[in-house]
């Protein structure tokens, strides 16, 4: 028999009962809809982190002190210093550039406005190193960080957040712990990294940090740029021998300070996103296992009501491979249905969830044909058994059956 | 539970001929059920064989049967069992389906033997808007589409009042006088009295086999 007329056949029984066919469609069209949309949540987050990987360009390691323990409890003692930071600009073989900084939250003051932000106290090539670029004036020199000078760089948000346009913010005056700074500059936007957002903080020469503000000659963080030609493990091992030599640590004892790899961060990240993913995508799956299920629940209530039909068109000259195909291609046109309803709605889910929650989603046609494959699958295995159970009716018990 | 062995059917010799009209009589249990299954290749008999056209149908398989029950079979039920969502052209045109006609040819089939049994202006009607002998032509239509050997009718009669029943009777003369095999099975004797041949099963053994009309 042709396909076409059993297609014609299926359609004409779903057709004659749509409210039933709605409900047994309904687990596949949550379980598509969840698998869509769970991916696609998964697949922005890891767009997310890509992209924040592509922000850090070379590879920066990050140098803190490291927390010490005394008598059991975890302790905060500094130990880099800016002649830490000297002797790791000088002489180097696998590093580019070092950046010191101090960073601490202060009340800052522009006119009658009052904002709680992050304050770092760095050098000139920050912005290097972190790959900022200016958008109007200018970052402060060398000179400014020897002298000292009150001078203040400020991140690309804080404009909005001070209701100013950012060209004409500079050389106006802003109060950071009530010493006075002049604005000389206002970076470019360049977007959160996860885990905090650079774009409100406030820059101000280190040595006017040390001097004015912190009071001590402590560093918080040493960040230092991997020259393009040698290895991150490199980097790491002669940051390391600098820096035992300049603490003066004997061998066997340990390091005061910790070396961070936020390129690995960021590669770890990703590789818990992902699972993540898998995981959402799993959970996902089992619902439309559960929706398949449903449809195998109803194609055998189907192949009872019609009992009698299967009777008279096996009389008819119907055969077993007939009734079978018959009842399969209903299961798999019904899960099809199904799951084409739950892709739109899945995708109209990521699209809310994006608009509404602020979350990346990204509907990939990937997930999309997975998810539908997957549906037919279901109308196929769970369609199996009721159908061969239709295809195996005797014809005259059928015939029989009231 | 044991199965306990019934031969529904015993000593059953039975030959028909082509545009023979045959009554199989009997009361209920006497075997005229099995009987009827047989000839229509629904079962096949434990023992013993069943030629239809030079073919030994007893020793088929089910798709084999299926063909047959296609080909050589139009079954007319008691209770008519036509397909309630499909129009009566629909239901004539399902054993077209399953003999592999593509649609243009099932569609001048079916509504040539709709307009045999007269029901030319209900072809689009469901059988839910028809009475029930225009039901009963449908059925008879759609037993006739296929050009079968046999048109087996099992009591054709028994859900129609007495007028509607004389009615479809007329019409199985017609088809009988068109040359057609009808083989009828009835408990009414004014039915059987319309076949040519009444053959009369009793505990599974053929207690009378009277051709009517030589008879006469």
């Amino acid at each position: 028999m042709l396909i076409g007329e059993t297609v014609r056949i299926s359609l004409a029984s779903i057709r004659s009962n749509l409210f039933r066919a709605l409900l047994t469609m309904l687990g596949i069209i949550i379980g598509v809809a969840a698998v869509i949309t769970m991916v696609a949540l998964g697949t922005g987050a890891q767009r997310a982190i890509d992209k924040q990987m592509q922000a850090f360009g070379g590879d920066i390691l990050s140098i803190q002190s490291s927390a010490w323990f005394s008598r059991g409890v975890a302790r905060n003692r500094q130990t880099l210093t800016t002649d830490d930071a000297l002797a790791l600009s000088t002489g180097m073989e696998h590093v580019e550039a070092v950046v010191p900084e101090i960073s601490e939250r202060y009340q800052i003051k522009y006119g009658n406005q009052n904002l709680n932000l992050s304050v770092i106290g760095t050098t000139p090539n920050h912005l290097d190193v972190h790959g900022f670029a200016m958008a109007h004036g200018a970052m402060f020199s060398s000179a400014d960080d020897a002298a000292r000078k009150r001078v203040a760089v400020i991140g690309a948000e804080l404009p909005g957040m001070l209701d100013a346009e950012p060209a004409a913010l500079i050389g106006r005056s802003i109060q950071i712990r009530s010493i006075n700074f002049e604005i000389i500059g206002v970076l470019e936007a360049k977007g959160g990294s996860g885990w905090r957002n650079p774009d409100d903080d406030v820059w101000i020469p280190l040595s006017t940090a040390q001097f004015r503000v912190t009071g001590d000659e402590y560093v918080e963080t040493i960040s230092a740029k991997i020259a393009e030609t040698s290895s991150t493990e490199m980097g790491m091992l002669e940051i390391e021998r600098v820096l035992r030599r300049e603490h003066g640590i004997l061998p066997g004892k340990d390091n005061d300070f910790a070396i961070m790899d936020r390129k690995q961060f960021a590669e770890s990240r990703q590789a818990a996103t992902e699972v993540f993913t898998y995981l959402l995508a799993g959970i996902a799956g089992v619902s439309l296992v559960v929706g398949g299920i449903g449809i195998m629940n109803i194609m055998l209530v189907t192949v009872t009501e019609r009992t009698r039909e299967i009777g008279v068109r096996k009389a008819l000259g119907a055969t077993r491979g007939n009734i079978l195909l018959q009842f399969l291609v209903e299961s798999t046109i019904l899960c099809l249905l199904g799951g084409l309803i739950g892709l739109a709605l899945g995708a109209t889910a990521s699209a809310l969830l994006a608009r509404y929650a602020g979350w990346q989603t990204v509907v990939t046609s990937g997930s999309a044909l997975t998810a539908f494959g997957f549906s037919a699958a279901v109308g196929i295995v769970f369609g199996i058994w009721p159908a061969r159970r239709a295809a195996a009716l005797d014809p005259i018990d059928a015939l029989r059956h009231e | 539970m044991g199965d306990e062995h019934i031969d529904a059917l015993r000593e059953v010799d039975l030959d028909v001929r082509t545009n023979e009209y045959v009554a199989i009589m009997g009361q209920s249990g006497s075997g005229k059920s099995t009987l009827m299954n047989i000839l229509g290749c629904l079962d096949r008999p434990t023992a013993g064989e069943y030629w239809l056209n030079s073919e030994r149908v007893s020793r088929m398989n089910d798709r084999q049967l299926a063909g047959i029950r296609n080909r050589e079979i139009g079954f007319v039920f008691q209770t008519f069992n036509l397909l309630p969502r499909m129009s009566a052209l629909s239901n004539v045109e399902v054993p077209l389906i399953y003999s592999g006609l593509p649609k243009k040819e099932r569609v001048e089939r079916a509504t040539a033997a709709l307009e045999t049994v007269g029901l030319a202006d209900r072809m689009r009607h469901r059988p839910s808007e028809m009475s029930g002998g225009q039901r009963q032509r449908v059925a008879i239509a759609r037993a006739l589409v296929t050009r079968p050997s046999i048109v087996l009718a099992d009591e054709p009669t028994g859900n129609l009042d007495s007028t509607t029943g004389e009615e479809i009777m007329n019409l199985f003369d017609q088809l009988h006088d068109a040359g057609n095999t009808l083989i009828v099975v009835t408990h009414e004797q004014h039915i059987a009295a319309r076949a040519g041949r009444v053959v009369r099963l009793s505990d599974g053994d053929v207690v009378s086999d009277v051709n009517a009309r030589n008879e006469e």
